[in-house]
């Protein structure tokens, strides 16, 4: 930065303001969502009943285990359970 | 309910992750090395910057700026490993996230005509480098003391009215305007300092 003055900082501070608490804790919670996903896929893989189901409602599947259904998390159950 | 204790837990968060003295270098070595807590750390530090990236810079309608936020995260963390130089992470993530951006701008406009797909890059450039800017200064507030950072970031940053601030932080509304001008003197000594001998010290203002 060139020049420090308060009108300038002011704006500079006010760029970054706090995303939105629940996208933050979904990512955060990453590791273990990954770690449940995996226990999903295991399931499915063993139970057909259950993979049904999955496939059936991917969304409701994760939530029912704890996890925070993100677009990035379904894309991956969806793909790793049709495969 | 809900919104009140999600506002409490962010701001509990984010003082943690600004009052955080780990390098992004170390943070990203420990998060290669499994460590959860530091991962959680690493979502929080760039969390403002992938939000504003994606909501201020390409104008993403909220949903579209949530799938990126997620996907960037995501990728991040499966892709970690590929980073040749852990003390760029800053530059990778805003790679990406422009990346996922412009994505998820061009899946939009596909039916509409070519030249408008320049568009959102373009657009983009001069919010970008502010961006970049506006980081810096918040990690020049890091170097500031607890309350000064706090009462900048909730009148800025989250937009909150001084009477707000005065009932989350215990003080008399009459206080805060002067509270926050010697809050912002300090920080630009912190950025002076920076470039510069001397800097702000690290004394509560009061």
């Amino acid at each position: 930065m060139n020049a420090y003055d308060i009108e300038r900082l002011s704006r500079l501070i006010g760029m970054l303001p706090p995303a939105p608490a629940a996208w933050v804790r979904a990512a955060g919670e990453l590791p273990r969502a990954r770690r449940e996903l995996d226990g999903i896929v295991a399931r499915a893989e063993a139970d057909a009943e259950f993979r049904r189901a999955l496939i059936a409602d991917l969304e409701n599947a994760l939530r029912a285990e704890g996890v925070e259904p993100t677009w990035p998390l379904l894309v991956e159950l969806r793909r790793r359970v049709s495969s | 309910m809900e919104a009140a204790r999600d506002a409490r837990e962010a701001a509990a968060r984010s003082a943690a992750a600004l009052s955080e003295p780990l390098t992004d270098a170390r943070l990203v070595a420990r998060c290669r090395d499994g460590d959860e807590e530091a991962w959680r750390t690493l979502v929080e530090r760039f969390s403002r910057y992938v939000y504003a990236i994606a909501v201020q810079a390409f104008r993403l309608p909220e949903h579209d700026a949530e799938d990126v936020f997620q996907e960037v995260f995501a990728r991040v963390y499966e892709r970690l490993d590929t980073l040749r130089e852990d003390d760029a992470v800053r530059p990778w993530i805003a790679q990406l996230t422009r990346r996922l951006c412009i994505d998820r701008l061009r899946s939009g406009t596909r039916e509409i005509a070519s030249d408008a797909e320049e568009l959102p890059e373009v657009a983009a450039d001069d919010v970008l480098a502010q961006l970049e800017e506006a980081f810096d200064v918040h990690e020049a507030l890091t170097e500031l003391p607890e309350n000064c950072r706090e009462i900048l970031d909730r009148f800025f940053a989250r937009d909150e009215s001084y009477r707000a601030i005065g009932e989350a932080l215990e003080l008399p509304a009459g206080t805060i305007a002067s509270r926050i001008s010697r809050c912002l003197d300090k920080l630009r000594d912190v950025l002076v300092g920076r470039n510069g001998p001397g800097g702000a010290s690290s004394e509560q203002v009061t």
